[in-house]
């Protein structure tokens, strides 16, 4: 990718950051031009640079980790899939009559073993975005997964699930063919699935949308991903009567991996590479895979009721509320 | 306004019911219709369980009123009712989460947006819920999540239909992801409910739509539905404002639901009752023949001597 065109995808805590390795990259061009040694000098700015980012990504706002999220250059689920599998193969469709491309899903070996692997889909560029529905899945996009899974169990397929979506498509042919109907049906069958599923959202993780494909034994986070019970410029529009409180919903919320875990409501954070996913994709494949294969490996030491019952037990204890004395 | 003043009034002007004093509809005498603006003596209302007279227009009921339509007199038991809700993500918009919740217990004599309960309708035991729209427009939190998922775990032990009567706005946004895995902790139990073959049913009033649509909502054995209730997914005007096109009149009411297929029936609320307790009598599973006594399965055997 070119300069010009990385420029535009910068986000703004990240220009500090892009400022001091231009500078850099100046100083070294320069002094190859004079033939001068400045190697100290450079040395001292990539440390400082190195410090910086440092600074920068332990301490993102809510917001920013909201931005990371949805970074153009993240990796999707299919560039994860492609990553990590040894063979794969996309099968399509929901067998009722449509085949949403917002949701992928298929078969293949993950170091060997055999899967079935589905996630949300966002576009690679604007044109796939468009095609895609920026990764809003419509009903039959939620139809495509159940049946995807309902094979997978037949076959004693481990169920992968990646989540990457802004929230589940709100228009009239969503709300025609029952998006509520598609949603509340896979929370229901995905407990009843004998095989383990594993849940990573690797991006955005947007309200029920995400959670129509969110039920499983092991539920991870990448550390820069987030998940939320609604957009959070939405949610300012609505409680703050006012979509430029976007920032503070976002706090409010609490959207972030750590938060999800504190509250007990994720088992795993995935460390990213320094500056998020996308300045290290293969980085990033490598610790998804290591985790889905450590995940699965606890997993597969349990019994398909064993596996229920304790998928059962983990979302009945989610939620935090007191007892009064009578 | 007392009863002697309210006669006090009438003496002075007996006046025609459409030039009724404000002053006596907020006290609550006479009721407005919303929709076709009729008035009507509250009692009289109450009577036809607050569909209008005039026009069958469904007004709002909440959950006392509910399960006193619903519940044979004296069999309700409540459950749960010493839940509350506890703030866990500080959360402050324009108000603090806490002091909200406070207002709304006050205002509303409610601990959270749902009861739940058990007892007899028409004779037949149910573990009934019921959403309550005034309560944070019957928002789903952790502790409706709570009670909904305690109360389906009670059908499913007691071997007893589960009813849920769904008024909600969606998910409570005030507890972030808490509330969003209320959605999948309800289906749970729902899952266990009906891998025993026991019946669940939700009636979807007016307004079902969000989180609460894309759960416990759509998820029963038969779906029904209240005339004209909103029902959806996603909000009217999040659609409109995906859409350049206008939407259809009747667009996620109940009666477009049903045309495409995501309801059962509509059942006018003066019927509820009656056709719940039918559905549930038709559902009832005959005795096993192995559960039943021997005198039955062979009547000859009690002849037979010793
Ligand atoms: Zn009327």
């Amino acid at each position: 990718m070119n300069d010009s065109k990385r420029k535009l995808q910068l986000l703004d805590f990240e220009k500090p950051l892009a400022e001091l390795e231009s500078r850099i990259e100046q100083i070294r061009t320069l002094a190859e031009n004079n033939d001068v040694d400045v190697s100290d000098q450079i040395h001292q700015l990539e440390a400082r640079a190195t410090q910086l980012r440092q600074e920068i990504f332990s301490s993102l706002t809510p917001m920013q980790e909201l931005q990371l999220a949805r970074h153009p250059r993240r990796p999707s689920t299919l560039d994860y899939i492609q990553a990590i599998t040894d063979e794969w193969m996309e099968l399509h469709g929901d067998r009722q009559g449509t085949d949403d491309p917002a949701v992928v899903g298929g078969v293949g070996k993950l170091a060997g073993q055999p899967v079935l692997i589905l996630g949300h889909q966002k576009g690679r560029d604007t044109k796939d975005n468009v095609a895609r529905n920026f990764g809003m899945a419509s009903p039959g996009g939620y139809r495509k997964a159940l049946r995807l899974m309902e094979h997978a169990n037949r076959f004693n397929l481990p169920i992968l699930t990646f989540i990457d979506t802004p929230a589940a498509w709100a228009g009239l042919e969503a709300e025609q063919y029952g998006q509520g109907e598609a949603i509340a049906r896979n929370l229901r069958e995905m407990f009843q699935f004998d095989v383990p599923i594993v849940c990573t959202v690797i991006g955005e993780g947007g309200s029920g949308g995400a959670l129509g494909i969110g039920v499983g034994d092991r539920l991870m986070m990448f550390e820069h991903s987030i998940y939320s019970v609604a957009p959070p410029e939405a949610c300012a529009a609505i409680l703050w009567r006012d979509a430029q409180k976007g920032p503070k919903a976002a706090d409010a919320l609490k959207i972030t991996a750590k938060d999800l875990l504190s509250l007990g409501l994720m088992d795993t954070i995935l460390p990213e590479p320094m500056g998020g996913a996308h300045s290290n994709p293969i980085e990033a494949a490598q610790t998804l895979k290591q985790s889905l294969l450590s995940a699965l490996d606890e997993l597969w030491r349990l019994s398909g009721q064993e596996r229920r019952d304790l998928r059962y037990d983990k979302f009945r204890r989610m939620g935090i509320f007191t007892q009064i004395a009578a | 306004m007392s009863l002697f003043d309210w006669f006090a009034n009438r003496q002075k002007s007996s006046p025609a019911p459409q030039a009724q004093p404000e002053r006596d509809i907020a006290d609550g005498l006479w009721t407005k219709c919303e929709s076709c603006g009729a008035l009507t003596y509250t009692k009289d209302l109450q009577t036809n369980l607050m569909v209008c007279l005039e026009c069958d227009h469904h007004m709002r009921v909440f959950s006392d009123e509910r399960i006193h339509q619903l519940i044979d007199d004296g069999t309700w038991s409540g459950l749960d009712e010493d839940l509350v809700a506890c703030d866990p993500l500080k959360f402050k918009d324009r108000k603090a989460y806490c002091e909200r919740l406070q207002d709304y217990q006050e205002k509303t004599g409610l601990r959270d947006a749902v009861q739940t309960g058990t007892g007899l309708i028409e004779g037949l035991p149910l573990a009934l819920g019921v959403m309550d729209f005034r309560f944070m427009g019957g928002s789903m939190g952790s502790v409706v999540g709570e009670k909904l998922t305690r109360l389906i775990e009670k059908g499913t032990q007691e071997r007893c239909p589960v009813i849920i009567v769904c008024a909600s706005g969606g998910a409570r946004m005030q507890e972030g992801m808490l509330s969003l895995m209320q959605m999948a902790k309800t289906s749970a139990a729902l899952e266990r409910h009906r891998a025993h073959n026991f019946l669940y049913i939700p009636i979807l009033t007016h307004p079902t739509t969000g989180g609460v649509t894309a759960s416990f909502a759509m998820l029963g054995d038969m779906i029904l539905a209240e005339p004209r209730a909103t029902i959806g997914f996603a909000g009217r005007r999040v659609v409109e404002q995906t859409l350049r096109e206008k939407l259809p009149d009747d667009f996620q009411t109940a009666e477009y639901l049903l045309d495409h297929g995501f309801v059962d029936a509509i059942v006018p609320r003066p019927q509820l009752k009656a056709t719940l307790a039918r559905l549930i009598r038709i559902h009832q599973p005959l005795p096993k023949v192995s559960d039943m006594p021997t005198s039955q399965i062979n009547p000859a055997a009690e002849h037979v001597s010793p």
